[in-house]
């Protein structure tokens, strides 16, 4: 990425989804072959682990979840190219915000919406007594 | 950003009164005043322009995130409708991902051979990414109409009424992609590789790169979880 003009004034910054310039991480078209090798693994175990019984059933979401979570962290470095390193600290910490909403808003809604359920008086029940 | 040296509250008064602890500035090695101009110097327009966009396309996950947490709540209400294990075709869904990763592999190639100002590879890569969202693109509608066709459309349950705002939401994001790639590919034919140019290149790999995230989410908590329970 040596080709851009303006890149020595950046000695801090990097931009998401430019590739750090000193080799810390695999180059050019080698990294996004790592990610995608990396990427259709773990899309294949997916598929694998909700098709066959290899995973005992009710352990089936957890580990559809991990293994999303794990593709999205391919993405994320392979192809995004947001890192962990000094000169992406902007980026990560956006993300890390993101990550906080994404969770709160899910897992709250989840979380609220089992209780309202499991506290609701059943339908039939409200029928009887409002007739 | 012109005139940002002078603060609104006392016009006229020097910097270092309107910011007497200097936040925003890195010591007193760099002599630009201007807000934003930190340690290092300012940073490049590229950095600025893709630092937005990337704080863009994380409110656009969080937006995405209440369509998954709709879905979340509602899978399981079905209002004595079919459910998504009858309905869900897992070779089309299996296509489908493998499209829209491999048009993400191909987009990141298109943005190697544009780093080196090689126009003939940036082309061609662009153009195999938007064949492969094209296809991704027909396979969903494809779905969509099949589900309409046998009675489970979105008004059907409230299940299917979350199914189709969360996928067809990332549909209409694939359609807005692939628009603004025909227009890249034309922008790049013919200003070349200009900076203003290689910044909105720079921009819509981000974007493309980020829907097959969201894509992932999709097929792991709306297909395949809902094809097992």
């Amino acid at each position: 990425m040596s080709e851009h003009a303006d890149l020595d004034q950046d000695r801090f910054d990097l931009a998401p989804g430019d590739e750090a310039a000193d080799g810390s991480h695999a180059q050019g078209t080698g990294g996004y072959v790592i990610g995608l090798v990396l990427a259709l693994l773990l899309t294949g175990a997916s598929f694998a682990v909700a098709g066959s019984g290899v995973i005992w059933g009710p352990a089936i979401p957890a580990a559809l979840l991990a293994l999303a979570v794990a593709q999205m962290g391919v993405h994320l470095v392979f192809f995004l190219h947001i890192t962990t390193g000094p000169d992406n600290t902007n980026n990560v910490l956006a993300l890390a915000f993101g990550v906080l909403m994404v969770l709160l808003v899910i897992g709250g809604s989840v979380w609220i919406m089992a209780h309202l359920n499991h506290n609701m008086m059943p339908m039939s029940e409200m029928m009887k007594r409002l007739g | 950003m012109t005139g940002a040296t002078a603060s609104p509250g006392a016009p006229g008064a020097p910097a270092s009164q309107a910011d007497p602890h200097r936040i925003g500035h890195g010591g007193n090695h760099h002599q630009d005043e201007a807000t934003g101009h930190g340690e290092g110097g300012p940073a490049s327009k590229r950095i600025v322009v893709a630092y937005g966009f990337w704080i863009f396309l994380l409110s656009d996950i969080i937006m995405f995130s209440v369509f998954f947490a709709a879905y979340a709540v509602l899978g399981g209400e079905t209002a004595g409708g079919p459910t998504g294990g009858q309905l869900f075709e897992m070779w089309r869904v299996a296509l489908e991902t493998a499209c829209l990763l491999a048009s993400s592999f191909t987009a990141g190639l298109s943005s190697v051979a544009a780093s080196r100002r090689q126009m003939v590879p940036t082309q061609i890569w662009l153009a195999v990414t938007g064949l492969l969202g094209l296809v991704f693109l027909v396979l969903e509608v494809q779905e969509f109409a099949g589900l309409v066709a046998q009675g489970a459309g979105p008004s059907r349950s409230a299940f299917l009424s979350a199914f189709f705002a969360l996928v067809g939401c990332h549909g209409l994001h694939v359609t807005a992609g692939l628009l603004w790639l025909g227009t890249m590919m034309a922008q790049i034919l013919f200003f070349g590789f200009a900076p203003n140019i290689m910044r909105r290149f720079l921009c819509f790999n981000l974007f493309w790169h980020a829907l097959d995230i969201i894509w992932v989410g999709v097929f792991s908590i709306v297909y395949l979880m809902g094809a097992h329970g």
